[in-house]
């Protein structure tokens, strides 16, 4: 299993490496820095100089690839290429507009984000299975299509307005939290509440409906005609039985987003206020803070690479006739 | 010298060769009985046909508002004196047939905030009057200007509109119905519409005409209101609501529609041929879409929409006028929304196209000779055809819910372009205000809640139907 796993840690190189290329590409070849310094500096009346001065500031001012006035090595070393984008496998951001370092701003700020992510996750997960499980227990009955069809109404609403109008109702009318905020202690719990709460029930209607389907598939199996013939009762058969086989699909959709939990949600952080990553990774795309996007999108699909690796690794778990080799 | 000169926006083009393209299909099924036998299916579905009125209304106004002209400027005096010489000149906005239906609708522009219905602004301004100056609340330009005294009758003015809207627009459902079975079968049009209004005899269409008048009815009521009033208020420049709610439509289907037609040769040909040559080919597309997957799609998105951005800047020359700028911007999301949402498509046709590949008519192909490209062509893609279609179906409410969350995080449609994710995101700015401006979040999102339930009520008639295993669980 080791060499399996290293193995396909190493896969992960040329992925990586396929990222990085692309996003150089979208961020020095098809606009050159020149256009993002005269973007950043106004789009009028910018002098030659003030861009020269924007470029060397953030070191864009070397050539893409090739550094003709150099010489031996330092050829290659001193391009942007090397330096801004090949230098994120050694996890070295550089800094951001604001000046400071962005690793260590990720470093800080993944806390907050998976203080909301991973309740989120943990919490909705168990409740869109129970939800599940409870339509298919009731399957073919009313309490199984009135259930359904209030998923597919759930699911037609927009995260948005989910957020906006438990903001305006919870915190604002009934005024049973603080509307946004963030502490680092205890504390924290008050601020925490309302958006860990929305981010379940949104996630509720897409996701109890896909279990549904999922386990409604399980139920018409021989095993499970075996286990009722054997007289076991219908919880145990599904809490015993289907869900034990479900688990592969359920792993294979939710252990991938374990490791993305660290970059947040985009969307309640920035509503609540949290100083997450989520949030960071707004204000840059907002304030066009280039050099964070990237890091970011670097990260990300650190993250992913290793969510895939965790995914192929709980399923040897989840059912031992898996074997990885 | 025509009195207005049309204009063809890039996404107004392809969403009539999108029209076409989906005529043709219908044609080619319908002279196929195993092709066709799946899609009675979807007919007899009630909430899938119920729905498919509602999308259809929708994609209506949606194509409507895709008919881009510029108006002729009225000839200036002097120009009119030399007129032979003199070119008509068109304005440098566009307006569409929708904006031309609408009218006066989109002029009828306030001052600023009015509440739904309202006849006074929101705000208190000072007033110059008989008696002097006061702080009071302005009567409106337009909204109840009908109306000599406000205070009172307002009331007796809405319902009586309301009630003589809701029975021409029941009237003119009938009459829509009347003349589609007119169309359908001349001879027995009046028993037709009988059995569709009563639900005698065919279940599901009974659902989709109860739908349509439920909707002209609405409908009736919203037109007679608005040529009165401001419906669903006014925004923070005075732009009535429901104008914007109309616009809005044709973006959320433009992000919902063209995508896929970005995502459609992607998905379709790297997924078959990954499946159908596997060794390096299969590696290849594998390690392509891994690589896109890995991306956080959001940021992706940023990145991309950022980079246009600097690129529109850079070039203000390329774009004529401000709704070009704005629609090449659209088409550009649609491009990239598409290259971040097709590795799933793939990934799915790469599983069964492995497969199918194995079955004993593709062997059998194989072994008489017939080109690769053939056999892709003729034995797997037409076997792979349900995928792509539900696919399609069910990824555009997706497109629709995550155009709001996309403006809202900025790199969505251009600020510009009126749709339900800039409506939303200028709306939410107003929450704090005391007491609050609701009336615009809340169209927004109620118009956006009926397009994307409509939208995935179809997508899942269209599954049933569609995907061979739920038919088995169907019989079985």
């Amino acid at each position: 299993m080791i060499t399996y796993i290293i193995r396909r840690l190493l896969y992960a190189i040329p992925i990586l490496i396929g990222v990085n290329l692309i996003t150089f590409a979208l961020f020095f070849v098809v606009n050159t820095p020149e256009d993002m310094a005269r973007m950043a500096l106004g789009m009028k009346r910018v002098t030659p100089e003030a861009i020269e001065r924007w470029k060397a500031e953030r070191g864009y001012d070397k050539p893409l690839l090739y550094n003709a006035q150099k010489d031996g090595p330092r050829k290659f070393t001193e391009t942007i290429f090397v330096e801004k984008s090949a230098a994120m496998f050694a996890f070295d951001f550089g800094q951001a507009d604001d000046g400071r370092d962005i690793a260590s701003e990720i470093r800080t700020r993944a806390g907050p984000s998976l203080a909301i992510a991973l309740p989120v996750f943990v919490v909705g997960l168990v409740t869109m299975i129970s939800v599940a499980l409870l339509m298919v227990f009731f399957r073919a009955t009313y309490v199984d299509t009135s259930g359904v069809v209030l998923c597919v109404a759930l699911m037609s609403i927009s995260a948005l307005f989910y957020i906006i109008a438990g903001q305006y109702l919870v915190a604002k009318v009934w005024r049973l939290v603080p509307i946004s905020g963030y502490s680092g202690s205890w504390d924290a719990l008050r601020f925490l509440m309302l958006p860990v709460v929305i981010g379940v029930v949104s996630g509720i209607g897409a996701g109890a409906r896909w279990y549904r389907t999922l386990f409604l598939e399980e139920i018409n199996r021989e095993y499970v005609r075996t286990a009722r013939a054997k007289g076991l009762s219908e919880l145990q058969v599904l809490f015993r039985h289907v869900l034990r086989n479900g688990l592969i699909p359920i792993l294979t959709a939710s252990v991938a987003a374990i490791p993305l939990l660290f970059m947040g949600s985009l969307l309640t952080e920035s509503f609540f206020g949290i100083p997450g990553l989520g949030s960071y990774t707004i204000d840059a795309i907002n304030h066009q803070d280039f050099g964070v996007v990237r890091s970011m999108v670097f990260l990300g699909s650190v993250l992913y690479i290793v969510g895939l690796v965790l995914t192929d690794i709980s399923y040897t778990w989840a059912d031992p006739r898996v074997r990885l080799e | 010298m025509l009195p207005f000169k049309p204009a063809l926006l890039w996404t107004d083009l392809l969403m009539f060769v999108l029209v076409l393209a989906l005529l043709a299909v219908t044609w080619h099924i319908r002279r196929r009985e195993h092709l066709a036998a799946p899609w009675r299916k979807v007919a007899m579905s009630r909430a899938g046909m119920a729905s498919a009125t509602l999308l259809a209304l929708f994609a209506g106004i949606g194509l409507l508002d895709s008919l881009h002209y510029r108006p002729a400027l009225p000839d200036e005096p002097v120009a009119a004196a030399s007129k032979a010489a003199a070119e008509t000149r068109y304005a440098v906005e566009l307006r569409s047939v929708l904006d031309l239906l609408l009218d006066p609708l989109p002029s009828q522009v306030e001052t600023t905030y009015s509440a739904p219905l309202a006849t006074r602004a929101f705000n208190k301004t000072v007033i110059e009057g008989d008696e002097g100056t006061q702080r009071d609340y302005p009567r409106l330009r337009y909204g109840g200007a009908h109306l000599a005294d406000d205070r009172g009758g307002v009331a007796a003015d809405v319902a009586g509109r309301a009630l003589s809207g809701a029975l021409g627009g029941l009237a003119a459902g009938l009459g829509a119905l009347a003349l589609l079975a007119l169309l359908l079968s001349p001879r027995r049009a009046l028993e037709r519409v009988l059995a569709w209004v009563t639900g005698n005899g065919h279940d599901a269409v009974h659902w989709a005409a109860w739908t349509l008048l439920g909707v002209t009815t609405l409908g009736g009521v919203l037109a007679a209101l608005a040529s009165g009033y401001h419906v669903f208020g006014t925004d923070k420049v005075g732009q009535d609501v429901l104008y914007q709610i109309l616009k809005s439509i044709r973006t959320a289907l433009v992000i919902g529609t063209l995508t896929t037609l970005v995502t459609l040769p992607f998905g379709v040909v790297l997924g078959i041929a990954a499946g159908y040559f596997r060794g390096w080919i299969d590696d290849l597309i594998q390690y392509l879409y891994t690589t896109l997957n890995s991306i956080p799609g959001v940021l992706l998105i940023a990145a991309a929409v950022l980079m246009t951005q600097v690129y529109m800047d850079t070039h203000p020359e390329s774009f004529e006028t401000v709704t070009a700028r704005a629609d090449f911007r659209l088409l550009f999301l649609c491009l990239i929304l598409g290259i971040t949402s097709w590795t799933g498509l793939a990934r799915l046709l790469r599983g069964e196209t492995l497969k199918l590949r194995e079955l004993e008519y593709v062997q059998a192909a194989q072994a008489f000779g017939v080109s690769s490209w053939s056999i892709l062509g003729r034995h797997i893609l037409p076997n792979v055809m349900h995928i792509v279609l539900i696919a399609l179906v069910m990824d555009f409410s997706g497109l629709v819910l995550a155009e709001a969350v996309l403006s809202y995080v900025g790199v969505g449609v251009d600020p510009s372009m009126i749709s339900f994710g800039t409506m939303i995101n200028s709306a939410r700015l107003e929450m704090a205000r005391e007491p609050m401006v609701w009336w615009a979040l809340a169209a927004a999102f109620v118009f956006m809640f009926v397009l994307v339930l409509a939208a995935n009520l179809f997508a899942d008639a269209v599954r049933d139907a569609l995907d061979p295993r739920t038919r088995v669980r169907g019989v079985a």
